[in-house]
């Protein structure tokens, strides 16, 4: 047969064309010009790494500034530079986006269905997201915003900053804005039209049913800021007084705009992270989740609320008492469905047989954590309280307490859960657990002193204090635990690194999970599933392992055939 | 499928989180000791509405405190008694009608409690005490009012307080004018009122109570009565630009013979120096002549 004529056929390249094959392109025009929603769920994931790494450096180069009274390492500029920054990207670009990230990878598995509604503009969105943070980080080059996240008229206004760093701002969070936007209409689309056949409101994953709800806040709020947004650019550009009271404006009206959008952006953040750990914690106490009803009306209760709690930010303003007892009545409120989705982990727990994953101990970290960032939420709503407490120290350490030590933890843990689904491999254990216990204790030997400096007169944002003001200690504790931190996460990152090739394999299904997602290979193929699987109750994956013992327990039962003497 | 981990992997993670969290708990406070015992609670001077509001921060953290050991005690407990690796089913249980009814009505009947603390102690920290029996300065005309009543008698010192980037000036019925240094006697209501010539700045003297914002176009207000004499120092506490964090000012509380002294010896001073300036601009229009 191997005669050279056939060789030479065999050589020859052949011109087949098919319907519908993509050419084959370079890998990384494949990856920017993807519309695969797992795909674009790693774009973002990279690109929120990428944020959170630059945001920490910005925050442990501040750290480094108050770790020692009166220091000179940064000027006071430039220190303002930082925490704008810093805010601006921890909350734009990594906390509301790494939702996305896990929202885009895992709700069209979850809820069986083949890619996002709208994929070319899912696509879009994480352009846009890139577009923001090119943006933001090019003011490196030309004048940095120094307003901070929250850019208070009338200090962000041409009069007092009249370089552009605030109109490059405006522009970023206009993008990342979009980006968002665009990003929740496409799950809003998603999450109603495209479940797979049996999957009701009532069997949605928990995880599915908080991105839901953050897509919802997301387009009520974010399109406000938007105009918000717009409403600055015009003053600072176009002579517009909006937040110009010698002109008939309110500085005031910019306040109460931001946080209609900031409060209920905290939410945003919140939520996704509990629908992690309403997803983590069932798969590894091996018992379904407690309350589901009850999960997904404090949800929406949740999302309810946080819109019409904004002006507990600005009770040290002049406002009437009225307004305060409104606002720290309905601020105290929110404790209540917190409240029932705490202890329904708690009851999910119970009675279990716990096994200590490495996302296990992550998610018991973060409701450890968060039940105290909570507390010192409370505190902080009881507005007498909050006129000796607000923009201070403690403000802050509340603040990192939900977001840091509450949501990143459940972020960390949910990327240790679906490592295995995105990549096929597990990530190392034993260096999982170390990042865990530094992550553990570096977050709270950052942010507990803190409550304390603020406790003992030190503002947020102030680039130095002096020796005698008794601040030193917490300082430095907080410096020390921050870099600590900074170690956990290097050594997550590596360990991610060093998994994506020397892992142990995970299978389809490692940690004998509940939901669609694990139903498929590890990683995915690009049509996520051969066939759409039908859904029959909250945990389906429970239900084919049953189906699939039953029939093994048939066959086994079955007796063998037996042999015919061959006549 | 994963390998189920052996109990005594879970008992040793068990003690290391045990471990970790006494250790993070003294390092913060042995920090916390070093730097006082104040450290759990804010800042409380002489005067009745920073230690009403002391006095409400640790009813609200014993509160607090209750909350989260609850949570924390169920949550350890179930980790160490539900850990796996037994020979134990886990119970299938999805929910239970009476035990979720009693904790949403718990978090219910904490805020009810919350709001009904607030409603008793408020009075004292936001109303104005009545001015002790030295009478030594009558407010100027009206008090301005954005909900904080008038102290009882009507009698107070009323200080203009005005934030501009980098400064607090302080303006006296009498007219004088003071920078950083805000002076006033002992035992006699002082009512502030706080505007701001530029951005937005937050009036803050930590032992003297909370902070109010100055808001351009805005009035704010907020008192303080201080029976005991002492400096207290503080700072703005909004982002006000650069050099925000050296926008410091201080309060100096002294004996109302000495205030009166201090400021008729303001007074004359600045009415001197405009003296001195009018002449002096005379000889120079003179001068251009």
């Amino acid at each position: 047969m191997a005669t050279p004529e056939y060789v030479a056929r065999l050589r020859r390249r052949p011109e087949i064309l098919t319907d519908g094959f993509p050419r084959r392109r370079p890998k990384w025009i494949e990856w920017v010009t993807t519309t695969d929603h797992k795909k674009i769920g790693i774009l973002y994931l990279f690109t929120c790494a990428f944020f959170f790494l630059v945001g920490g450096v910005e925050a442990l180069l501040m750290r480094i500034q108050l770790g020692a009274p009166d220091n000179t390492f940064l000027d006071p500029t430039t220190y303002n530079q930082l925490f704008t920054l810093h805010g601006t990207t921890m909350v734009f670009m990594v906390v509301v986006p790494i939702a996305a990230a896990f929202g885009n990878y895992m709700v069209p598995l979850m809820i069986g269905a083949r890619d996002m509604a709208f994929p070319r503009l899912n696509m879009l969105s994480w352009w846009l997201l890139v577009a923001g943070g090119v943006v933001l980080y090019a003011t490196l080059f030309f004048t940095v915003p120094e307003a901070g996240w929250t850019s208070y008229a009338p200090l962000s206004s041409d009069t007092f900053l009249p370089s552009h760093g605030i109109d490059a701002w405006i522009l970023a969070l206009h993008l990342v804005g979009l980006s968002s936007i665009l990003g929740s209409i496409n799950f809003i689309a998603t999450i109603h039209n495209m479940r797979a056949p049996g999957m009701s409101w009532s069997r949605l994953p928990l995880f599915c049913w908080t991105i839901l709800v953050y897509s919802y806040l997301i387009v009520i709020v974010i399109a406000s800021f938007t105009a918000t947004l717009a409403m600055l650019l015009i003053d600072r550009n176009f002579n517009g007084t909006f937040f110009n009271a010698d002109a008939g404006g309110s500085a005031l009206l910019w306040q109460h705009l931001f946080w209609f959008m900031g409060h209920p952006e905290v939410y945003i953040m919140a939520l996704p992270g509990f629908g992690m750990v309403s997803e983590i914690i069932p798969v590894f106490a091996r018992k379904p989740i407690f309350g589901y009803k009850a999960m997904v009306t404090s949800i929406g209760a949740i999302a309810f609320l946080s819109v019409l709690v904004w002006a507990h930010h600005m009770f040290s303003t002049p406002i009437g008492i009225g307004v305060l007892g409104y606002f720290m009545i309905a601020s105290l409120l929110i404790a209540i469905p917190t409240g029932i989705k705490i202890f329904n982990w708690l009851a999910t727990l119970w009675r279990g047989n716990i096994e200590f994953t490495i996302p296990l101990l992550f998610c018991v970290g973060m409701i450890a954590q968060f039940v105290v960032g909570g507390a010192t939420g409370v505190m902080l709503a009881v507005f007498p309280l909050d006129w000796q407490l607000t923009d201070t120290y403690f403000v802050v350490a509340h603040m990192h307490h939900v977001l840091f030590g509450g949501i990143f933890f459940a972020i960390v843990g949910a990327f240790y859960y679906w490592f295995p689904k995105m990549t096929g491999r597990f990530m190392s254990d034993t260096w999982g657990k170390v990042s865990f216990w530094t992550m553990l204790v570096g977050f709270n030997v950052t942010f507990i002193p803190l409550y304390s400096a603020g406790l003992s007169g030190m503002p947020r944002r102030v680039v130095e204090y002096s020796a005698s003001s008794g601040l030193h200690d917490y300082n430095l504790a907080s410096t020390i635990g921050s870099f600590l931190l900074g170690l956990s996460t290097l050594i997550t990152v590596v360990n991610a690194i060093w998994s994506l090739r020397n892992g142990r394999k995970a299978g389809p299904d490692p940690w004998r999970a509940n939901t669609l997602e694990w139903f498929t290979t590890s990683p995915p193929p690009q049509h996520n599933f051969d066939v759409i699987p039908i859904v029959r109750s909250a945990e389906p994956m429970k239900d084919f392992r049953r189906r699939a013992r039953q029939l093994e327990a048939e066959i086994d039962a079955t007796p063998p055939p037996v042999k015919e003497p061959v006549p | 499928m994963r390998p189920r981990k052996n109990s005594g992997s879970t008992a040793r993670a068990l003690a290391a989180l045990a471990l970790s969290a006494v250790s993070a708990l003294a390092l913060s406070l042995v920090f916390a000791s070093v730097a006082g015992a104040d450290a759990i609670s804010p800042e409380a001077g002489p005067t009745q509405n920073a230690q009403d509001t002391d006095a409400l921060f640790k009813i609200m953290l014993a509160m607090a405190a209750i909350v989260v050991a609850i949570v924390w005690a169920i949550l350890f407990y179930s980790l160490f008694r539900f850990r796996g690796g037994r020979d134990r089913e886990a119970a299938q249980i999805r929910g239970n009608s009476a035990l979720e009814l009693g904790w949403t009505i718990a978090p219910v009947v904490i805020v009810i409690a919350i709001i009904a603390i607030v409603l008793v102690m408020l009075p004292d920290i936001k109303n104005p005490a009545a001015s002790g029996p030295d009478e030594v300065a009558q407010a100027r005309g009206q008090l301005a009012s954005v909900g904080q009543p008038p102290p009882p008698g009507g009698n107070a010192l009323e200080i203009d307080v005005s934030g501009q980037q980098f400064i607090w000036r302080f303006e006296y019925p009498n007219g004088a004018v003071s920078f950083h240094d805000m002076v006033v006697p002992k035992d006699e209501t002082v009512v502030l009122k706080i505007s701001t010539t530029d951005v937005a700045h937050s009036w803050w003297i930590p032992k003297l109570g909370g902070k109010f914002d100055a808001l351009p176009g805005l009035d704010n207000e907020t008192w303080f009565k201080a029976t005991e004499t002492g400096s207290f120092s503080g700072q703005c506490a909004e982002l006000c630009g650069a050099n925000h964090a050296f926008m410091t000012a201080r309060v100096q509380v002294v004996e109302p013979d000495q205030y009166r002294q201090w400021l008729e010896q303001l007074k004359s001073d600045i009415d001197q120096a405009r003296t001195e300036q009018q002449r002096q601009s005379k000889q120079f229009a003179k001068e251009d002549v």
